[in-house]
């Protein structure tokens, strides 16, 4: 159960991805359900999603917290506001495969989110496709351009690859504000045409359905993510993480189990950029492809707890969930009152969002998952073995 | 110095307890040594028991647990640069010269204050004089251990740690390392770890042996006349 | 042929830029292992340090405003060392991460208490007008940016070759633990090295907003030159400071020559941007580790 620890050859890229972002998680080996902690968690699990499932159905009033507009827990504000927060979280999920589990910093990943949302928006409305060939399309392109960005970007290593995912995703950004023989819309974005569109996905009733088709999304990249990063693959994985000298010294070698991390982070990448245009009904080159985004699902993973999955689910929605809620709270007359000195910083989610992600990373580097396993430590019973931690004093 | 009055100051270095853990396994598990004032003392083992991690750990380039003393000061959690200051030499196993530096820089980046010695390295090692304009990086191993030895040696050190002097190089170099430590040895405690038991045998008096992360054994050099000793302990015939 | 030579050195003058980015991320990279993301944010506040004096403080001069934005620069890039890297020392993607954070947060209150609007510098006239090299009418801010970079990369080199700090800065980028091992800090030369790439990126973010931004100022400035940097960084080779002068030239000129020769139909606007990530994506598959680069 334990990852594949190294001894003392590390190569920078396992040296640099080991060290800082969390402690190794423990995985149970496949065909788990087996010990009682994990029969917990499911269930925990199964229950979140029921809530989760059953909101839509619940007109409670709820002061206070709500993001939307109108306090009510089944609102349109409130539900278009969660939807987003899936979306995001099954993308964050994905992403924690990359940067999580195979210690990969890519900078890159919204490239695919774009391809995904400008994709299916370009074949629905410019071209005027049926909606089951403008899906397999857009997720061919996006898992087609994957694999041969990933095989140039894989060259480098460490810092190289990630300034050439970085890159790669500025060009895809440039492209789409070009706005080439009148396809993407250029900044303004380009709305999406609901004419080839199920009529559940149109119209008074879609938010509902939206919000569940979004959930659904959610759960099946939840449980593909789980599925493989618990299989021999996602074993792989760690092993490259914490030193792919050594993975490769075990016979494993590197490169296509890294490609493979790349092309599934970026398929449910532009999948999630699908579930996004549906539910936002335009694409912009802002919230779909700038480097802003990439930040945003970088600190999403970091705040939750990389390499813990849930914990990439969890910073998302914290993280989109706080953005939209402090965007509602900086425009309440009330807020106008306090002083330029508080009003400012506070109105803006990236300063406090910042501040924040600086915060965990200085005190909290495992995220709120780290935090939470630390708690649930010291509360249960059973006492776990701590971390072997070597360090007694910090190394400089 | 003679052994009367050596036996009269504390031990250049005192460790008790000493434990590094590297990449998870456990290399020291517990090491307690002394290493008396004014003579050399060579640190001895198998390949892999843990000598260099044990120096490194002395001056604090290794996290570790347990207490170190240098030169009667508790340093157990200092900064690397702050030991050093204390007065101490380190010669590391590679030479670790900076390659980039040319042979006159990777000796003024050693300088500890403004009195530095060049006329003593100078005339220890004639041949860095020539060459002081000559990148680190194209000198022969032999050299390269002329700048690592010479640039502690530009001040007064009091303890000098040293980590496989010779190892690697030809026989001509060998000898002038030894004899160049010969000659320090009689201002300086040498804590040494070594290979090679001709010269161990030379320049060492006391000897401290490594097995299992633990010292196993520590006494005069003369022990290492008992064969069954020197095979269990360091696998080879002294 | 005269207007070849006016878009050269147009591109050169771009190339500076970079190279005064690049430079400092080099350095930094090379000593330190950190990739600083945070350099953004001081390209930006170097530009607002400059348009705060060159709008209250006009007496100064336009050489007042340039050491304004190299000393902003500096002071903010030797606070984040002191209080965000320091701390964090042995993770280094935690110290790539903070960087990150710490332009995120400081971008959002620029962006809150500027907006996002454009502010206006007050630039002196002798830096917008033209001169006439040849037939052709050259910006005078080319020549000011083309000769700031030269200037820099002559004191950054005197800096390292011959000083002490300079020396040690270079031992330490080939082995940190030797030089603690030798009796010096290595904290202090951290500090230092952060400082000195804060401060040339003050200059280049100045620069940028006067010579190709036409004197104005938004709170998004220093992130989209940055990934340029980045992009003359890797190319160049991380860690080296001759590396970065080379592929900044080559990166500039690329961008200016196709922006340029590739002309103005829709959707070629971008090539020359496109251009420069080819050059990268080129430069990877051949040499992984770029042109002058050391061994990760």
């Amino acid at each position: 159960m334990t990852t594949p620890q190294d001894g003392g050859l590390t190569t920078v890229l396992g040296r640099l991805a080991h060290r800082s972002v969390t402690p190794a998680p423990t995985l149970p080996p496949p065909g788990r359900l087996a010990s009682p902690g994990s029969r917990t968690r499911a269930v925990t699990a199964l229950a979140v999603v029921a809530v989760f499932a059953l909101i839509p159905l619940a007109s409670l009033v709820v002061p206070w917290v709500l993001p939307g507009p109108v306090d009510v827990l089944n609102s349109a504000g409130t539900l278009d506001v969660l939807g987003l927060c899936f979306v995001f979280a099954g993308v964050a999920l994905g992403y924690d495969v990359l940067f999580g589990f195979t210690g990969l910093l890519s900078f890159g990943q919204v490239l695919y989110f774009a391809i995904g949302a400008y994709g299916l928006d370009i074949t629905l409305t410019v071209w005027n496709w049926p909606l089951l060939p403008a899906l397999l399309v857009t997720l061919a392109a996006g898992l087609l351009v994957a694999l041969v960005l990933g095989a140039i970007s894989l060259r480098g290593s460490g810092i190289a690859f990630a300034m050439v995912t970085l890159a790669f995703a500025q060009v895809g950004y440039y492209l789409i504000e070009d706005n080439p023989h009148n396809l993407t819309g250029g900044d303004t974005g380009l709305a999406m045409s609901a004419a080839r569109l199920p009529s559940a996905l149109v119209g008074v009733a879609s938010t509902r359905n939206l919000y569940w088709l979004a959930l659904v999304f959610l759960i099946v990249v939840y449980a593909v993510v789980w599925l493989v990063t618990g299989s021999s693959t996602g074993r792989v994985w760690l092993a490259i993480r914490e030193s792919e000298r050594r993975a490769e010294v075990l016979g494993y070698r590197s490169f296509p189990f890294k490609l493979a991390s790349f092309a599934l982070s970026s398929l449910i990448a532009t999948a999630g950029g699908i579930v996004y245009l549906l539910l936002v009904g335009t694409a912009t080159p802002d919230a779909v492809a700038s480097t802003t985004v990439t930040i945003s699902i970088l600190v999403m993973v970091v705040l939750g707890g990389a390499g813990t999955r849930w914990g990439a689910v969890a910073g998302a929605m914290v993280y989109v969930y706080l953005q939209q809620y402090l965007l509602k709270i900086a425009a309440e007359p009330s807020f106008g009152a306090l002083p330029a000195v508080l009003r400012v910083p506070l109105s803006q989610p990236s300063f406090l969002l910042g501040a924040l992600f600086i915060l965990f990373i200085l005190f909290a580097p495992g995220g709120v998952a780290g935090l939470a396993s630390r708690v649930a430590a010291r509360v249960s019973t059973r006492r776990r073995k701590p971390q072997a931690e070597p360090r007694e004093k910090p190394v400089e | 110095m003679s052994a009367a009055s050596a036996a009269s100051l504390g031990p250049a270095v005192d460790v008790s307890g000493l434990q590094v853990s590297i990449g998870g396994s456990r290399v020291l598990a517990g090491v307690d040594l002394r290493v008396p004032v004014g003579q050399v003392t060579a640190l001895l083992g198998r390949n892999g028991v843990g000598k260099t991690t044990t120096l490194r750990a002395l001056i604090g380039l290794l996290p570790s647990a347990g207490d170190i003393s240098l030169l009667g000061r508790r340093v157990s959690g200092w900064p690397t640069h702050r030991i050093i200051q204390l007065g101490v030499g380190y010669v590391p196993e590679d030479r670790d010269v900076f390659a980039g530096l040319s042979v006159a820089e990777n000796l003024r980046i050693a300088e500890a204050d403004r009195d530095a010695d060049y006329d003593r390295v100078y005339d220890l090692f004639p041949e860095l004089r020539q060459r002081s304009r000559q990148l680190a990086g194209s000198l022969s191993g032999g050299q390269q251990q002329m700048v690592a030895i010479g640039r502690v040696l530009l001040a007064d050190r009091p303890l000098l740690l040293v980590d496989e002097p010779t190892k690697g190089l030809s026989p001509k170099f060998v000898s002038e390392v030894v004899d160049v430590l010969e000659r320090v040895r009689e201002t300086a405690t040498i804590l040494m770890v070594e290979q090679n038991v001709h010269v161990v045998r030379r320049l060492a008096q006391h000897v401290i042996v490594l097995d299992r992360g633990v010292v196993a054994h520590a006494g005069e050099v003369g022990d290492l006349d008992d064969e069954t000793l020197a095979r269990r302990l360091l696998g080879v015939s002294a | 042929m005269s207007t070849f030579i006016a878009i050269t050195i147009s591109g050169l003058a771009l190339g500076a830029v970079y190279f005064l980015i690049a430079s400092g991320l080099s350095l930094i990279y090379g000593l330190m292992d950190v990739l600083n993301f945070a350099h953004g944010v001081f390209l930006t506040l170097g530009a607002y340090a400059g348009w705060a004096v060159a709008a209250h403080l006009p007496g100064l001069g336009f050489g007042g405003v340039v050491i304004a934005a190299a000393a902003a620069g500096a002071a903010v890039a030797a606070v984040t060392e002191l209080l965000l890297i320091r701390p964090l020392y042995g993770r280094p993607i935690s110290q790539i991460l903070v960087t990150i954070g710490l332009d995120l947060a400081l971008v959002g209150l620029l962006e809150g208490g500027f907006g996002s609007d454009s502010l206006s510098i007050t630039v002196p006239g002798w830096l917008t007008a033209v001169t006439a090299v040849g037939g052709e009418r050259i910006p005078n801010g080319d020549f000011v940016a083309l000769g700031a970079g030269l200037a820099v990369l002559g004191a950054l080199t005197w800096f390292l070759r011959r000083t002490r700090y300079g020396m040690i800065i270079r031992a330490g980028a080939e082995n940190r633990d030797m030089v603690r091992a030798l009796g010096i800090d290595v904290g202090r030369a951290f500090t230092v090295v952060f400082a000195v790439g804060g401060a040339a990126a003050g200059l280049a973010g100045l620069l940028n907003s006067v010579v190709f931004s036409g004197a104005l100022v938004d709170p998004t400035q220093g992130d989209q030159l940055l990934i340029f940097a980045f992009i003359v960084v890797v190319i160049g080779g991380l860690g080296s400071i001759a590396g970065s002068a080379v592929a900044a030239t080559g990166v500039g000129l690329v961008q200016v020559y196709v922006t340029f020769y590739a002309g103005s139909g829709a959707g070629l606007a971008q090539l020359g941007n496109v251009s420069v990530v080819l050059v990268l994506a080129i430069v990877l598959l051949v040499r992984p580790r770029g042109l002058l680069g050391r061994t990760a």
